[in-house]
């Protein structure tokens, strides 16, 4: 044999040159020869290392011609790469994720409550210290005073008015106060006052009227200061004020703190206070009047927790929460996490039925292709997608739990998805028994089985890859298009088609773009890249592809 | 030629018995028992039978008293006798409220299919006589966007651009709100109106196979020998292309596009729903989810026939159109 000598060094820099053998392929074999023997002449002047050294010869397996074929193709690397994320995002992201998939996150929410409503006195009120005074007797005064006399009779009774203070009256009889016509409003705070009692009452909005600043009552000394304060040793026991304050809820007690703060925003025309109250929580309250009761009703603003849904991208939520109050950012990992483990086990079923009943379809031809054949066209007739309506439909029907949902979803879309695997594998096989290594198995008496199985199906891996790569995404769609619907993977779990579900609610659509956009981003970029993956795949297996 | 369409006839005859066999099994074991909820509302009314008995009847009058084996006969007879039942959901003929719905899915399909068919066949041509150049990436690339995109993410994409941002359709329904005020022309308009982003995006999610097919087919012939040959005689590359190498891609375009004529009357079951038009997807959809069972049977058979006839079409057509195949 004739040696050839050839420098490490060319060989470094033209390593595209290398000769390439292939083992199986008599394609590549004869190409790989060709190249071997254009090396040949062109390193003839190289007499270093024989032909047949490995050193002098780059030897490529079938396996890594592909890869390198498929790596010289930059929009199946893209799309890989695009995969390689995905898978990142899915698998890792949920443990990276500091949330749950299920984690439903509360905000607080200012709630504006009715809390009181506040009317102003305008009316006289009337107190009586003796029947006499009473019924008409006691409107009479009230005509009296709007008519500014001093006296009047009733019922063959005469009542004397005197004016004691600024809209005070007091209505004397038979030489004694009988009543009293007022319009400020005396309120205890004190268990020990009773405010509805004739004398405490007289007492109190005498002293707050007039110049004298005390009074005495059941042998009990008080003052009155200017704000109304009625003081007992310095303590306050009731108050007197121009304000009906009512609570609309029962268990609420209106403080005085809390009216003098009122009566403050009131005077002062402002509109919204604030208030701390005994819990130490503090509390808007926002005042508006109602001209047409000519009341103010005054609104507490509470802070509720309520479940966050729908919150716009924040730092905490990158992508907004969901409809459920949940973080966006997480569902979609694990919602890619389910798309994509749903999308693999069904192609490994489908392929699995696939190859076993392709195999056998090809191989021994006759009835039993025929039969198989058959049968592969009676599941390409039945239509696959108003099945899965239907059988989801039976699912909700049945309340199935929607982890075990998921199972018989993906055993439903394997079964359904197998005829177009078998199909494919039968028709390779087809061909390649009639080659010689058939023969030869067949020669040293090898089992049938493991004809098929070991000489057969290997040949039909490429295609086989391929077909599964795209069957990938489009499994994929397909459980999307369920899920969104409503008939696939179920709430609690997260699919990226039942989070695009949430835009069947216009109102979604058009305002919380960042609940479905992104799973529909995703979706989309992961079966484009395993369409363009498998595409790519396609022309690596292809020798006659050369790019 | 007759025998080979007869033997195919009586194959798909057998097949058809099969699938719908397995469609009423299915349906039969749905649980959403419509009958029951009917037979519940029908003994509510005052003086009425109790619910047992309305059960019998109704069950009777569906076939359901049966065991599966002799029901479907029973379906089977009448089916074949051409009383396809009334639906239960739509209280009417199943083949009168079929009729109403089909022809606007037909229509929306047409369309789509004939817009389909000139952006596909054109585009998978310019990808392949520039194969492995930036052109032919930028092709294949969005012909697969369109393969991967989800009918419901891309509808409501559209949705959000044209109706919501710009306001030029309406999201929703094939007429507009003041449809019966409009004249003649006006209501045709309307529903024209309402039909372009149905119609786009039923072009967008299917041309991509079609072109994808087209290059493919194209890519082939292109390096047939013939090819060669007539550009070796000094023909101009424009009369190879559009003379020699697009009339023999032609042939399996041709009988691709046959087979899928029948597909036409299948409605789109996503695309309908999204924009509720009430085409047979729609309607067919929910009748499925209403438990209508002899509704969804209808449809389901009528789809099988659909396929069957469309790989019928195709494999008849591939041998009408190309001389060189021969039909054992």
């Amino acid at each position: 044999m004739k040696e050839f000598k050839q420098p490490p060094t060319h060989m470094n820099a033209v390593p595209q040159r290398a000769a390439e053998i292939t083992a199986e392929r008599n394609m590549e074999k004869t190409k790989a020869m060709e190249e071997k023997d254009r090396k040949a002449n062109g390193a003839r002047q190289e007499e270093q290392y024989s032909l047949n050294d490995d050193r002098r010869v780059k030897v490529l397996s079938p396996g890594a011609l592909v890869a390198k074929r498929f790596f010289r193709n930059r929009l199946a690397v893209t799309g890989l790469a695009v995969l390689i994320f995905m898978f990142v995002f899915s698998f890792l992201g949920g443990l990276v994720s500091p949330y749950g998939e299920k984690q439903i996150f509360y905000r607080t929410d200012v709630t504006n409550k009715e809390y009181a409503s506040v009317v102003t006195n305008d009316e006289y009120r009337y107190a009586s210290n003796d029947p006499v005074f009473s019924g008409v007797a006691l409107a009479q005064s009230g005509l009296a005073i709007s008519q500014d006399k001093d006296a009047y009779e009733y019922g063959g009774v005469s009542f004397q008015i005197t004016q004691e203070g600024k809209e005070l009256y007091s209505v004397w009889a038979n030489g004694g106060v009988v009543g009293l016509v007022y319009k400020d409003i005396v309120n205890a705070s004190s268990d020990t006052i009773n405010e509805n009692d004739f004398d405490f009452l007289y007492g109190a909005l005498k002293a707050y009227a007039g110049e004298e600043k005390n009074f005495t009552w059941q042998d009990r000394s008080f003052t009155v200061n200017q704000d109304g304060d009625v003081l007992e040793n310095g303590e306050e026991v009731a108050y007197i004020s121009r304000f009906i304050v009512r609570s609309v809820y029962e268990d609420v007690v209106i403080t005085k703190q809390w009216k003098t703060e009122l009566e403050e925003a009131l005077n002062d025309g402002k509109t919204v206070f604030e208030m701390t109250d005994e819990n130490g929580d503090v509390y808007e309250y926002k005042i508006s009047y109602d001209a047409y009761r000519k009341s103010y009703s005054v609104k507490q603003g509470k802070d509720t927790t309520v479940i966050d849904t729908f919150s716009s991208p924040t730092a905490e939520h990158w992508f907004g929460t969901d409809g459920y109050g949940m973080d966006m950012l997480t569902r979609l990992m694990y919602g890619g996490r389910v798309s994509l483990i749903i999308g693999f086990i069904v192609v490994f079923i489908e392929s699995f039925i696939g190859v076993i009943f392709g195999g056998i379809s090809g191989y021994f031809g006759g009835w039993v292709d025929n039969l198989i054949m058959r049968i592969v066209d009676i599941f390409y007739c039945i239509p696959s997608t108003p099945l899965l309506i239907i059988l989801g439909a039976m699912m909700d029907a049945y309340n199935v739990d929607p982890k075990i949902r998921m199972l018989y979803l993906m055993l439903i879309l394997g079964f359904l998805g197998w005829p177009g695997i078998a199909r494919l594998v039968r028709g390779q096989i087809l061909s390649l028994r009639e080659q010689e290594f058939m023969t030869a198995t067949e020669a040293t008496g090898i089992r049938v089985s493991r004809r098929i199985f070991r000489h057969l199906i290997p040949n039909v891996i490429p295609q086989l890859i391929v077909a599964m790569t795209m069957g990938l995404g489009s499994t994929i769609i397909l459980e999307a298009t369920l899920s969104f619907l409503g008939l696939g993977v179920r709430f609690p779990f997260a699919s990226w088609g039942n989070i695009i579900n949430a835009v069947n609610d216009t109102h979604v659509l058009t305002s919380y773009l960042f609940v479905w956009i992104p799973a529909g981003v995703l979706l989309l970029l992961t079966v484009l890249a395993f369409n363009i993956v498998g595409d790519g795949l396609r022309d690596a297996f292809d020798p006659k592809m050369k790019r | 030629m007759g025998k080979y369409i007869l033997k195919r006839l009586l194959i798909s005859v057998v097949i058809l018995f099969f699938v719908a066999f397995i469609i009423y099994a299915l349906m039969r074991c749905l649980p959403t028992s419509y009958i029951e909820s009917v037979a519940r509302q029908r003994s509510m009314t005052p003086g009425s039978k109790s619910y047992e008995e309305w059960m019998a009847q109704l069950a009777a009058q569906y076939n359901m008293d049966k065991s599966i084996i002799p029901g479907f006969f029973g379906w089977l007879g009448t089916f074949l006798r051409g009383n396809f039942g009334d639906s239960w959901k739509w209280t009417v003929p199943v083949i009168e409220k079929f009729n109403d719905v089909i022809w606007i899915s037909f229509i929306m399909g047409a369309i789509s299919f004939f817009f389909e068919l000139i952006i596909a066949i054109p585009l998978g041509i310019v990808a392949a006589t520039h194969q492995n150049t930036n052109l032919d990436y930028a092709i294949s690339v969005v012909a697969l966007a369109g393969i991967s995109f989800p009918t419901f993410f891309f509808a409501s994409l559209m949705k959000l651009v044209f109706s919501v941002k710009l306001g030029w359709f309406d999201l929703f329904g094939l007429v507009g709100r003041n449809y019966n005020q409009l004249d003649a022309t006006g209501k045709v308009l309307d529903m024209a109106n309402h039909l372009v982003m149905p119609i786009v995006t039923l072009v967008v999610i299917s041309f991509g196979s079609l072109m994808r097919y087209t290059r493919t087919n194209m890519l082939e012939v292109l390096s047939a020998d013939y090819i060669r040959t007539a550009r070796a005689k000094g023909l101009s590359e424009k009369k190879v292309i559009y003379h020699h190498a697009f009339r023999n891609t032609l042939i399996p375009i041709v009988t691709i596009v046959g087979g899928s004529l029948p597909g036409l009357f299948s409605g789109a079951l996503i695309t309908e729903t999204l924009f509720g038009i009430s085409g047979i997807g729609y309607v067919s959809y929910q009748s499925m989810i209403g438990g209508d069972i002899p509704f969804s049977m209808f449809y389901m058979v009528f789809l099988a026939v659909l396929t069957l006839l469309g790989n019928l079409i195709a494999d008849i057509l591939y041998a009408v159109v190309d001389p060189r195949v021969r039909i054992a």
